[in-house]
């Protein structure tokens, strides 16, 4: 197992180089346009690599996370704000796994 | 020195109750709009002990900085809420409260945080935490790049390092939506009251991550990727070539997990392949100009 303060120690250090090395050496505005284009698409493209396929396995069961995304894609792309998108969210993976895993009160009700 | 200490809090503090008194007395109430108003020209009474050189830069700064503090507390609340789903994943990637606090503090990247949690959690390589980080924080390339251009030629080296120290997107937008050159007495005021909000709220997600039932575990670490998607879609609607982008990400990464040769590679090592891959592609294909990725950004 490697060192989790190293790890820390490391990615903290990346982070702080990568966001005051250009402010503190660039003078000047940059021109290249596939280096401008490039800088542009990451974040889109990084954070959906991350969301997908990793919300599937954040939640119990795959099904929960599919939907969760679908209703957030769909809350945000028909303008919903950052915390209703996150809420929805949240709301949803816990209404899909209450039916798929009901707690034990409940099918006790049922089955008796 | 402590006597010294000492008087000068009590000199600040008596003047904090003069301007009151005097604020009641004269029944001149001035409108104040807001708060941090009021306390700018209560600071402003209490620096007038300064010899008037020294008191127009300081209390300016003092200004500027104050009105930070009023714009960062927005945003800082905001940080509780996205740092607790922070926390919830760390706290799966088995961080203790106090790494993930220490972490939040030193990073104060959503996604660089998210992209570290699973290099810790997979115990990969140091080499991959460090592209890992690069191509999860390269964002803030853009955007320092950004900031490179609106400093002042004065701006000395270690006021751009404590900016630059707390670079998120947050903080960004509102220092550059403010006029000429940049001051970073503002963003250090904005940064003291929204910092802690994230480590703060990183350390809450992991103890209560523990302590919370299963289900509502669950349901809280869709928060983070509902945070991803909310970020990412609205300029996708704006720009369809990002949407694009989006769309061919989610097919390839799920393709790379299923696919037999690539579902060996870890999870670390496919996101920074795939992300380069998907990013310099599209940025050969559809090379954006100047203005069009302004107008983006707005």
């Amino acid at each position: 197992m490697n060192n989790v303060y190293l790890y820390i120690l490391i990615m903290c250090a990346v982070t702080f180089v990568i966001r005051v090395l250009p402010m503190t050496l660039i003078r000047r505005k940059i021109t290249n346009t596939f280096i401008r284009s490039f800088l542009y698409y990451i974040p889109y493209v990084t954070l959906a690599v991350m969301t997908f396929p990793a919300i599937m396995n954040a939640t119990q069961s795959p099904v929960a996370g599919i939907v969760a995304m679908v209703i957030g894609i769909a809350l945000a792309f028909m303008g919903a704000k950052l915390f209703l998108v996150t809420v929805a969210c949240c709301v949803s993976v816990f209404i899909i796994e209450f039916i798929m895993f009901p707690p034990q009160f409940i099918t006790n009700l049922l089955f008796v | 020195m402590i006597t010294k200490t000492c008087q000068n809090i009590l000199y600040v503090l008596t003047r904090f109750l003069c301007f009151d008194i005097i604020i009641i007395c004269s029944e001149q109430f001035p409108s104040y709009n807001s708060f941090s108003e009021r306390m700018l020209d209560i600071m402003n009474y209490v620096g007038s002990k300064n010899t008037k050189g020294q008191r127009s830069s300081f209390s300016s700064h003092r200004k500027v900085f104050l009105l930070g503090m009023r714009d960062g507390l927005p945003i800082g609340l905001g940080y509780l809420a996205v740092s607790f789903s922070l926390g919830v994943a760390a706290g799966n990637a088995g961080l203790t409260w106090f790494q993930g606090m220490i972490f939040s503090l030193f990073m104060n990247a959503s996604a660089g945080e998210n992209a570290g949690f699973i290099i810790i959690g997979s115990n990969a390589s140091y080499l991959e935490a460090i592209l890992m980080t690069v191509v999860a924080n390269a964002r803030y390339l853009l955007m320092s790049c950004n900031l490179s251009q609106r400093f002042s030629k004065e701006t000395p080296l270690y006021q751009r390092m404590i900016l630059g120290f707390d670079l998120t997107d947050e903080l960004f937008g509102i220092t550059i939506a403010r006029d000429g050159d940049i001051d970073p007495f503002y963003t250090y005021g904005a940064m003291v009251s929204s910092m802690p909000f994230w480590a703060v709220g990183t350390a809450l997600g992991i103890v209560m991550g523990n302590i919370l039932p299963l289900r509502l575990v669950s349901a809280l670490s869709v928060a983070l990727y509902g945070m991803f998607i909310a970020v990412i879609i609205p300029p996708a609607k704006k720009d369809k070539i990002v949407g694009v982008c989006i769309i061919f990400s989610f097919a390839a990464s799920y393709a790379a997990t299923v696919i037999p040769f690539f579902a060996g590679i870890s999870e670390s090592v496919r996101i920074i392949v795939l992300t380069v891959i998907i990013s310099a592609a599209a940025a050969l294909i559809f090379p954006k100009k100047d203005s069009e990725e302004d107008k983006c950004r707005e």
